[in-house]
């Protein structure tokens, strides 16, 4: 594996149906490789069912600055919740 | 000494020998990644050669699994020789597990269809650890082998190197027929034909080319070594050995 090798975003599914979560990133050459060391690196106590990986430049996040613009008008905008509702009882992962 | 004893610390030797050679790459692995990827290995071989080594003592009910793996000198470990071998540089070590994870993955097969049926359970547990560990291996050399120039001619060397350890590998010697013959054991010389395909298709992927059978070397499963076992064996060892019964 070479020096600057590509960095990949981790993302571990802990159960079936239930949603990938960033777990962290590793360094790899292709895509099996990152595979492989995401498995050594993130489920070596037993965390998952399902591993992806992304190549990190492909991932595009917002940026701190624009967190005003992004995030703040949701504040106040309560209605957005859904706590107006009863959850039916036995649901989860909601 | 009965055979079943020996069959199964056989198979504990070979296992205990290669996760003691995988460990020495622990801080001293190409990139973190693979560094946590073989000690993840080295471990698995570790958990193999204990339960076999387990079973073993259950066996002779006088000594510890640990009295196995720490109290035996050179000429008791039965180990193949293949495994004893030095690490050199990665690509020896992938070589080197490569060769041994094909034999692995056809004998735990076969293993787990044995009549003895804690044989049988240890067997099913390794071979999803040794599907993985072939994965690992096979990937990285198809990688190293078409790779670069340089990565491609090492590989090779090591390839050239080592190839005269595989011969031991299917030999089967008068304890393993008479355990075959009572449904016990695996027939190693029957492997062979597989072992070939499975690496042939390897090599070819890895634009390797297939070293010509010469010499052979063997003599593990009678405790012959090559002499790099004892240096193994007296770094394992010595704790035990200069402190015996030590605890933690």
């Amino acid at each position: 594996m070479a020096e600057n090798a590509t960095v990949w975003e981790v993302f571990i599914q802990s159960k079936n149906g239930l949603a990938h979560k960033h777990a962290g990133n590793v360094h790899a050459d292709d895509k099996v490789m990152a595979l492989e060391n995401a498995r050594e690196l993130y489920t070596r106590r037993n965390e998952g069912s399902c591993i992806w990986v992304v190549k990190s430049e492909h991932i595009t996040s917002s940026e701190a600055e624009d967190s005003e613009a992004f995030f703040d008008p949701s504040n106040d905008k309560m209605y957005r919740h859904p706590t107006f509702y009863t959850m039916p009882e036995g649901s989860k992962h909601i | 000494m009965s055979s079943l004893f020996t069959y199964t610390l056989r198979i504990a030797d070979s296992s205990l020998i290669l996760g003691q050679r995988m460990s020495e790459w622990c801080s001293k692995g190409p990139t973190l990644e693979e560094d946590i990827a073989l000690s993840n290995i080295s471990l698995d071989m570790f958990g193999q050669a204990n339960g076999f080594y387990h079973y073993a003592a259950q066996l002779d009910g006088t000594k510890s699994a640990d009295d196995l793996a720490f109290l035996r000198n050179e000429r008791e470990f039965f180990n193949h020789q293949l495994v004893e071998q030095e690490n050199g540089n990665f690509g020896t070590t992938i070589v080197r597990s490569f060769l041994h994870d094909v034999f692995n993955f056809l004998f735990y097969t076969q293993l787990a269809n044995s009549k003895d049926e804690t044989l049988s359970a240890l067997a099913s547990k390794s071979l999803k650890e040794v599907k993985y560990h072939f994965r690992h291996s096979s990937n990285w050399l198809v990688r190293l082998g078409d790779g670069t120039a340089e990565s491609n001619a090492k590989t090779q060397v090591a390839l050239e190197e080592l190839w005269m350890y595989t011969g031991e590998l299917f030999e089967m010697d008068a304890l393993d027929t008479e355990l075959l013959n009572l449904g016990v054991a695996v027939d190693n010389s029957a492997l062979k034909s597989e072992w070939d395909k499975m690496v042939n298709n390897t090599l070819a992927k890895a634009k390797l080319t297939r070293p010509e059978d010469a010499y052979m070397a063997t003599g593990g499963k009678k405790g012959l070594h090559t002499e790099y076992l004892g240096f193994i064996l007296s770094e394992m060892q010595f704790l035990q050995r200069a402190y015996p019964d030590a605890k933690w």
